[in-house]
């Protein structure tokens, strides 16, 4: 199998799309799961990303990633007609998805991109969709568009105010949630942070809540544990119990600390990689 | 000529003159495997055992007294007919030896390396009886290995003419390599499916280089696509395609389950969410399969850089977790067991090189929690000790804490190697298949599962086993298939 890039396109800054050939996981997926993918098969980390679309006669799932470290930002540096080592999937369990009533769909920065496939899902299943957006500023809002075709109501929100309301996706959240009637579902996605305070705003009005964690993982399949998380006071692994759990009970302080544990390595091997690319003239691309 | 040669040269004549006695069978001294030195190794990821020379070999194969009943055979999970393929290395036959070896085992490079001997063939083998001790037994793994090792490139066996007949195999851990070469040799057009981008199971990305290079796992790999077994990667039964697509709508018509284990256990006590804590089957996987050994020289894997090291568990794979930690830098590794040694679970001889290795051992002493400072990351593990009570239902002393007995250790990481449960996946995505309430799949003595046309083998039917014993039920299941898929 190639696993050969086909298209590419920068939706932002540091946010990249890319369709990918893999057509038995074109077929297989459903909202809500994720690949592993990795750029070599001898070295390298295994990330878990998303899929943010497919198309299963062409046989390529679409992929949404932001540059961040070695991995993605060596990703970034690839182009149409290259291939990854591999990618595996598709992993996690699917979205639960059926007819709630109204559900608010809240996205930030680059979660945009996992929850767009919910979204579309949710709408096909015959939910009220009422979205709201939130970025640092207008030039990082992604996937704008494709969520307007699908939302009942879409509110925008920067933190800067550039673009939309000068906000938090919280604020608007509220709002909708007092709305009568309410909402009867909240999914929630982007930085744990901004997943974790949606969770204390929808909490003490009892709308269920879910949300997609994307914890460091290893092989994807329950083997390694490396993915764990505290829900309601027991250990879930993320890549086969979730990705996504009633937010109400996950532990995102224990997440977020978990999150950084490899913050100085991975900073060691960009460094190391910007050097690289450096020597060999590809930032002047 | 060394004073081996010269002794074994000796030996060699008074054998041809039909004059070996018991008496001189039992003087001969126990060889003792070659190793890397114990200083240098801590730095390096190099195989540490080296193998027997052949004079060795054929002086620990002239120690085997060729008993009648051979109860050394009795011991083997496999049945290999160790009398003989020792007395064929006695006498120098050394391809011989590893075709009866290769009658009833296809990995003897890898078996003699990982198998626990000393309680198989060697804990029944009636030189050890005779000294009351195992490690007076004649070194079978050890002679195994040399065979092995000696012949390189691995035979290619006979493949029948195409049945027309589609086997997939689920796995490629020792289990499945052996139901896919026994499968393939019966003509059947045969599929191995493997989630990781490498094949070759817990052999490639849990048990370390140090103690069965990479290589080795490699050439089986080899000789299987060699044979004809195609081998597809990053394909996870379950998700990118169920059983039940594999049987309705890909053709095929039988299937081996060999996913092993999965869902590492972990203790359950407080703070083991923090920054720093691994199961073993995360560290091992990083370091080995991803190559975090190498980070910054060509990997990219990150990996604790841990000073000092607590690792909880008494088995191999702790041992390995263990001997990893001091090979990536550890300064100080602690291991933890719940229970005396005499109960670990691990091979004698990588007990043995892992306190050579430095390795401190805490017996009988085990975590009530683990620490963290604000910022989450592992800062010591408070342990108890612990006392030999009443047997347990495993007839093993169970051990018990004594109050009060709290002490600290100053860590930064904490490796928990105290088992796994079953792989989930399996279970989750094939509701046809029955499971025990521990989640293994149930199958008959013949490996067949409540599923038509279904086999399973390894971790995933025995729990945590031994390469052996998957490798044992990978032939089962292989045989039962080549019968069921004959009659239909
Ligand atoms: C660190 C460590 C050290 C060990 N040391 C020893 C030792 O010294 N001696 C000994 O005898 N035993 C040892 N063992 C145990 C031994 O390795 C196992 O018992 C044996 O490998 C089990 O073999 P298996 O055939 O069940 O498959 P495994 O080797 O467990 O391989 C299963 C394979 O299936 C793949 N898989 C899982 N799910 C899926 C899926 N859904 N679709 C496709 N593929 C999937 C996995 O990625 C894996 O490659 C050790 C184990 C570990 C972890
Ligand atoms: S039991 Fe020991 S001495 Fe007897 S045949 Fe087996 S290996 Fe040789
Ligand atoms: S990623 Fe390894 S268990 Fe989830």
């Amino acid at each position: 199998m190639s696993y050969k890039i086909v298209s590419k396109q920068q939706l932002s800054e540091n946010v990249f799309t890319i369709e990918v050939e893999a057509p038995l996981i074109a077929r297989a997926r459903k909202a809500g799961q994720f690949v592993i993918v990795g750029v070599s098969n001898e070295y390298g980390e295994r990330i878990p990303l998303t899929i943010a679309g497919a198309e299963p006669v062409k046989g390529t799932i679409r992929l949404i990633f932001q540059r961040v470290g070695k991995t993605t930002t060596q990703m970034a540096d690839m182009n149409v007609g290259d291939s990854f080592g591999h990618v595996a999937g598709p992993l996690g369990k699917p979205t639960h998805v059926q007819k709630f009533g109204t559900v608010v769909c809240v996205g930030g920065g680059i979660g945009n991109a996992p929850l767009l496939p919910i979204a579309q899902a949710m709408k096909q299943a015959g939910n009220t969709i009422l979205s709201i957006l939130g970025s640092r500023n207008k030039e990082l809002l992604i996937l704008e568009e494709e969520f307007k075709i699908i939302s009942d109501e879409l509110i925008i929100v920067t933190d800067d105010g550039s673009y939309g309301r000068k906000a938090m996706v919280t604020e608007p959240l509220k709002e909708l949630c007092r709305r009568n009637p309410k909402p009867d579902l909240v999914v929630a996605i982007g930085p744990t942070i901004m997943m974790k305070f949606c969770c204390e705003t929808t909490r003490p009005m009892q709308i269920p809540t879910v949300v997609s964690l994307n914890t460091i993982m290893v092989d994807g399949t329950g083997m390694c544990g490396g993915c764990r998380v505290e829900v309601g006071g027991k250990t879930k692994f993320v890549c086969v119990d979730g990705p996504e759990f009633d937010g109400h009970q996950v532990d995102f302080d224990q997440m977020m600390k978990r999150m950084t544990a490899y913050r100085k390595l991975e900073q060691q091997a960009l460094d190391a990689y910007q050097e690289h690319r450096c020597k060999i003239g590809l930032d002047q691309r | 000529m060394s004073l081996d040669e010269a002794r074994l040269h000796e030996l060699l004549q008074k054998q041809q003159a039909g004059q070996v006695k018991a008496k001189d069978r039992y003087e001969i001294p126990s060889q003792p495997m070659p190793a890397q030195d114990a200083v240098v190794r801590r730095s390096n990821i190099n195989e540490v055992a080296l193998g027997y020379t052949e004079t060795q070999a054929r002086l620990e194969a002239m120690r085997c007294l060729q008993c009648k009943n051979a109860p050394c055979v009795e011991g083997c999970p496999v049945r290999i007919r160790i009398r003989d393929f020792v007395a064929a290395i006695a006498d120098g036959k050394y391809d011989e030896a590893l075709a009866i070896i290769r009658e009833n085992s296809l990995l003897p490079a890898v078996c003699g390396r990982v198998c626990p001997q000393e309680v198989q063939c060697q804990e029944t083998c009636t030189v050890g009886r005779k000294f009351k001790d195992v490690d007076k037994s004649v070194s079978i793994g050890r002679l195994e290995r040399f065979v092995a090792d000696r012949h390189k490139g691995g035979l290619l066996p006979k493949i029948a003419p195409p049945t027309g007949k589609k086997v997939a195999i689920i796995g490629s851990g020792p289990g499945g390599i052996v139901c896919a070469a026994d499968t393939r040799r019966a003509g059947h057009d045969v599929t191995v499916f493997e989630a990781f981008h490498k094949p070759g199971g817990v052999m490639v990305y849990g048990i370390p280089e140090f103690r069965l290079p990479k290589a080795i796992v490699q050439e089986e790999i080899d000789v299987l696509k060699k044979m004809g077994v195609k081998i597809v990667c990053n394909f996870i039964v379950g998700r990118t395609r169920t059983i039940g697509d594999l049987m309705k709508e890909d053709g095929f018509d039988a299937v081996y389950v060999g996913v092993g284990a999965g869902l590492p256990r972990f203790m359950g006590i407080e703070g083991e969410q923090l920054v720093g804590v691994y199961s073993a089957n995360e560290y091992l996987t990083r370091s080995n399969l991803m190559r975090a050994y190498a980070f910054g020289k060509g990997s990219d894997t990150p990996i604790a850089q841990s000073k000092r090291v607590a690792v909880v568990g008494g088995g191999n794979v702790a041992m390995d977790a263990a001997r990893t930690a001091v090979r990536l830098g550890a300064e100080k590794v602690y291991l933890v067991y719940r229970r005396s040694e005499k109960e670990m679970p691990a091979r004698v001889e990588e007990v043995h090189h892992a306190k050579e290795e430095g390795i401190e051992f805490h017996i009988l002493q085990n975590p009530k929690r683990i620490l963290g400072n604000e910022m989450g990351h592992v800062v010591g593990i408070e342990c108890l000790r612990y006392e030999l009570g009443e047997p347990d239902d495993s007839g093993r002393r169970r051990p018990v804490p004594i109050d009060g007995s709290e002490f600290m250790l100053d860590v930064d990481t904490v490796i928990v190697a105290i088992g796994n449960g079953a792989n989930p996946l399996i279970q989750q995505t094939t509701p046809e298949l029955e499971f025990n309430k521990w989640g293994n799949v149930i199958v008959d003595e013949k490996c067949a599962t409540s599923m038509k046309g279904v086999y399973a083998g390894g971790d995933i039917v025995l729990g945590a086993a031994t390469v052996i014993l998957a490798m044992g039920q990978g032939r089962i299941a292989a045989a039962a298939i080549n019968e069921y898929l004959a009659k239909g």
